[in-house]
Protein backbone atom coordinates (compact mmCIF):
# COMPACT_ATOMS: atom_id res chain seq x y z
CA UNK A 1 0.00 0.00 0.00
CA UNK A 2 1.41 3.53 -0.85
CA UNK A 3 0.90 5.86 1.76
CA UNK A 4 1.70 9.51 1.77
CA UNK A 5 4.70 11.42 3.54
CA UNK A 6 6.49 14.07 3.65
CA UNK A 7 10.04 14.93 4.55
CA UNK A 8 11.30 18.70 5.73
CA UNK A 9 15.28 18.65 5.61
CA UNK A 10 17.95 20.70 6.30
CA UNK A 11 21.44 20.64 4.70
CA UNK A 12 25.07 22.82 5.15
CA UNK A 13 24.79 26.13 4.32
CA UNK A 14 28.43 25.42 2.73
CA UNK A 15 27.12 23.99 -0.28
CA UNK A 16 26.81 25.44 -3.46
CA UNK A 17 23.91 25.30 -5.67
CA UNK A 18 25.20 22.48 -7.76
CA UNK A 19 26.37 20.32 -4.60
CA UNK A 20 22.13 21.17 -2.94
CA UNK A 21 20.46 19.48 -6.42
CA UNK A 22 22.57 16.76 -6.35
CA UNK A 23 21.74 15.97 -2.66
CA UNK A 24 18.17 16.54 -3.86
CA UNK A 25 18.82 14.64 -6.59
CA UNK A 26 19.90 11.51 -4.95
CA UNK A 27 16.71 11.28 -2.39
CA UNK A 28 14.66 11.82 -5.16
CA UNK A 29 16.20 9.18 -6.84
CA UNK A 30 16.04 7.18 -3.63
CA UNK A 31 12.32 7.04 -3.88
CA UNK A 32 11.35 6.92 -7.53
CA UNK A 33 13.87 3.69 -7.03
CA UNK A 34 11.89 1.85 -4.78
CA UNK A 35 9.06 2.57 -6.77
CA UNK A 36 7.77 5.75 -5.09
CA UNK A 37 6.73 8.79 -6.71
CA UNK A 38 7.45 12.58 -5.89
CA UNK A 39 4.42 14.35 -5.48
CA UNK A 40 5.56 17.87 -4.53
CA UNK A 41 8.79 19.64 -3.73
CA UNK A 42 9.70 22.82 -2.44
CA UNK A 43 12.90 24.97 -2.04
CA UNK A 44 12.86 27.34 0.64
CA UNK A 45 16.43 28.77 0.40
CA UNK A 46 18.46 29.54 2.43
CA UNK A 47 16.94 30.18 6.12
CA UNK A 48 18.24 31.15 9.80
CA UNK A 49 17.88 28.58 12.44
CA UNK A 50 16.42 29.28 15.46
CA UNK A 51 19.33 27.72 17.22
CA UNK A 52 22.35 26.57 16.16
CA UNK A 53 22.84 23.11 14.86
CA UNK A 54 26.44 21.56 14.32
CA UNK A 55 27.59 24.97 15.22
CA UNK A 56 25.81 26.50 12.14
CA UNK A 57 23.32 29.53 12.27
CA UNK A 58 21.42 29.03 8.74
CA UNK A 59 20.94 26.16 6.37
CA UNK A 60 19.09 25.06 3.37
CA UNK A 61 15.75 23.76 3.85
CA UNK A 62 13.95 21.63 1.46
CA UNK A 63 10.87 20.00 1.23
CA UNK A 64 9.88 16.64 -0.74
CA UNK A 65 6.20 14.96 -0.12
CA UNK A 66 6.66 11.81 -1.97
CA UNK A 67 4.08 8.57 -2.11
CA UNK A 68 6.04 5.04 -1.15
CA UNK A 69 5.84 1.85 0.30
CA UNK A 70 5.73 1.98 4.27
CA UNK A 71 8.67 -0.39 4.34
CA UNK A 72 10.71 1.59 2.70
CA UNK A 73 10.81 4.44 5.49
CA UNK A 74 13.22 2.97 7.09
CA UNK A 75 15.94 2.78 3.98
CA UNK A 76 15.16 6.40 3.00
CA UNK A 77 15.77 7.50 6.77
CA UNK A 78 19.19 5.57 7.30
CA UNK A 79 20.19 7.73 4.27
CA UNK A 80 18.96 10.93 5.36
CA UNK A 81 21.04 9.76 8.48
CA UNK A 82 23.98 8.76 6.48
CA UNK A 83 24.50 11.46 4.21
CA UNK A 84 26.27 14.25 6.64
CA UNK A 85 25.12 17.18 3.92
CA UNK A 86 21.94 16.85 6.12
CA UNK A 87 22.39 18.46 9.11
CA UNK A 88 18.39 17.76 10.07
CA UNK A 89 15.74 15.77 8.77
CA UNK A 90 12.13 15.08 9.47
CA UNK A 91 9.53 12.69 8.21
CA UNK A 92 6.07 13.19 8.55
CA UNK A 93 3.12 10.42 7.53
CA UNK A 94 0.40 12.45 6.01
CA UNK A 95 -3.15 11.20 7.33
CA UNK A 96 -6.02 12.30 5.56
CA UNK A 97 -6.39 15.89 6.93
CA UNK A 98 -2.85 16.99 6.45
CA UNK A 99 -2.94 15.16 2.93
CA UNK A 100 -5.91 17.84 2.59
CA UNK A 101 -4.47 20.66 3.70
CA UNK A 102 -1.14 19.91 1.42
CA UNK A 103 -3.50 19.94 -1.45
CA UNK A 104 -5.01 23.23 -0.91
CA UNK A 105 -2.09 24.91 -0.13
CA UNK A 106 -0.47 23.53 -3.54
CA UNK A 107 -3.55 24.72 -5.38
CA UNK A 108 -3.46 28.16 -3.80
CA UNK A 109 -0.37 28.54 -4.98
CA UNK A 110 -0.94 27.31 -8.36
CA UNK A 111 -3.75 29.95 -8.89
CA UNK A 112 -1.46 32.83 -7.36
CA UNK A 113 1.34 31.87 -9.86
CA UNK A 114 -1.43 31.81 -12.61
CA UNK A 115 -2.90 35.29 -11.73
CA UNK A 116 0.81 36.74 -11.64
CA UNK B 1 -27.34 58.88 54.65
CA UNK B 2 -28.58 55.90 52.49
CA UNK B 3 -29.62 57.94 49.92
CA UNK B 4 -26.34 59.23 49.38
CA UNK B 5 -24.56 55.81 48.63
CA UNK B 6 -26.03 55.72 45.20
CA UNK B 7 -24.44 59.25 44.26
CA UNK B 8 -20.83 58.26 45.38
CA UNK B 9 -18.54 59.37 42.58
CA UNK B 10 -15.31 58.00 41.78
CA UNK B 11 -12.46 59.81 40.05
CA UNK B 12 -11.87 57.15 37.72
CA UNK B 13 -14.91 54.78 36.82
CA UNK B 14 -14.41 51.24 38.10
CA UNK B 15 -13.70 49.07 35.36
CA UNK B 16 -15.87 46.21 35.33
CA UNK B 17 -14.72 43.42 33.39
CA UNK B 18 -17.13 42.01 30.88
CA UNK B 19 -15.81 38.90 30.87
CA UNK B 20 -15.62 37.50 27.08
CA UNK B 21 -16.49 34.07 26.33
CA UNK B 22 -12.92 31.77 25.57
CA UNK B 23 -13.57 29.59 22.37
CA UNK B 24 -11.49 27.30 20.46
CA UNK B 25 -10.45 28.76 17.21
CA UNK B 26 -10.13 25.46 15.56
CA UNK B 27 -13.49 24.56 16.38
CA UNK B 28 -15.10 27.59 15.48
CA UNK B 29 -12.61 28.11 12.41
CA UNK B 30 -13.05 24.34 11.19
CA UNK B 31 -8.97 24.14 10.74
CA UNK B 32 -8.61 20.10 11.08
CA UNK B 33 -4.86 19.83 10.36
CA UNK B 34 -2.44 22.18 12.41
CA UNK B 35 0.77 22.81 10.11
CA UNK B 36 4.35 22.14 11.82
CA UNK B 37 5.73 24.61 8.89
CA UNK B 38 4.06 27.77 9.93
CA UNK B 39 6.16 29.12 12.49
CA UNK B 40 4.15 32.53 12.65
CA UNK B 41 0.70 30.83 13.33
CA UNK B 42 2.37 28.47 16.26
CA UNK B 43 3.84 32.00 17.84
CA UNK B 44 0.22 32.37 19.15
CA UNK B 45 0.15 29.44 21.11
CA UNK B 46 3.87 30.21 23.06
CA UNK B 47 4.71 32.53 25.54
CA UNK B 48 7.69 34.99 25.51
CA UNK B 49 10.01 32.37 26.55
CA UNK B 50 9.04 29.94 24.05
CA UNK B 51 6.87 28.12 26.71
CA UNK B 52 3.44 26.35 25.02
CA UNK B 53 0.37 28.26 26.73
CA UNK B 54 -1.53 26.21 28.55
CA UNK B 55 -5.33 25.80 27.34
CA UNK B 56 -6.82 27.68 30.27
CA UNK B 57 -4.96 30.96 28.65
CA UNK B 58 -5.67 30.21 25.07
CA UNK B 59 -9.26 28.68 25.18
CA UNK B 60 -7.89 25.62 22.76
CA UNK B 61 -9.89 22.45 23.04
CA UNK B 62 -8.15 19.51 24.73
CA UNK B 63 -8.12 17.78 21.10
CA UNK B 64 -6.10 20.79 19.17
CA UNK B 65 -4.03 21.35 21.96
CA UNK B 66 -2.57 18.22 21.65
CA UNK B 67 -2.64 18.59 17.72
CA UNK B 68 -0.67 22.06 18.94
CA UNK B 69 1.47 20.52 20.86
CA UNK B 70 2.93 17.93 18.42
CA UNK B 71 3.47 20.78 15.51
CA UNK B 72 5.50 22.81 18.06
CA UNK B 73 7.55 20.22 18.71
CA UNK B 74 7.89 19.05 15.17
CA UNK B 75 8.68 22.87 14.59
CA UNK B 76 11.50 22.93 17.00
CA UNK B 77 12.90 19.98 15.48
CA UNK B 78 13.74 21.37 12.67
CA UNK B 79 14.88 24.56 14.09
CA UNK B 80 11.79 26.48 12.91
CA UNK B 81 10.97 27.38 16.53
CA UNK B 82 13.36 27.96 19.68
CA UNK B 83 13.93 25.46 22.52
CA UNK B 84 14.36 28.19 24.98
CA UNK B 85 14.84 31.70 24.41
CA UNK B 86 13.57 35.35 25.51
CA UNK B 87 11.88 37.77 24.31
CA UNK B 88 10.08 36.05 21.66
CA UNK B 89 7.32 38.49 20.88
Amino acid sequence: MLNNYETVFITNPVLSAPQMKEAVDKFKSIITGGKGEVVHEEDWGLRKLAYPIQKKSTGFYYLLEYKVEGELINKIETEFRRDERVMRFLSVKLGKYAFAYAEKKRSLKKQKQEEK
Amino acid sequence: MAQNQSEIRYLTPPSVEIKKKKYCRFKKNKIKYIDYKDPEFLKKFLNEQGKILPRRITGTSLKYQRKISVAIKRARHIALLPYVTDMLK
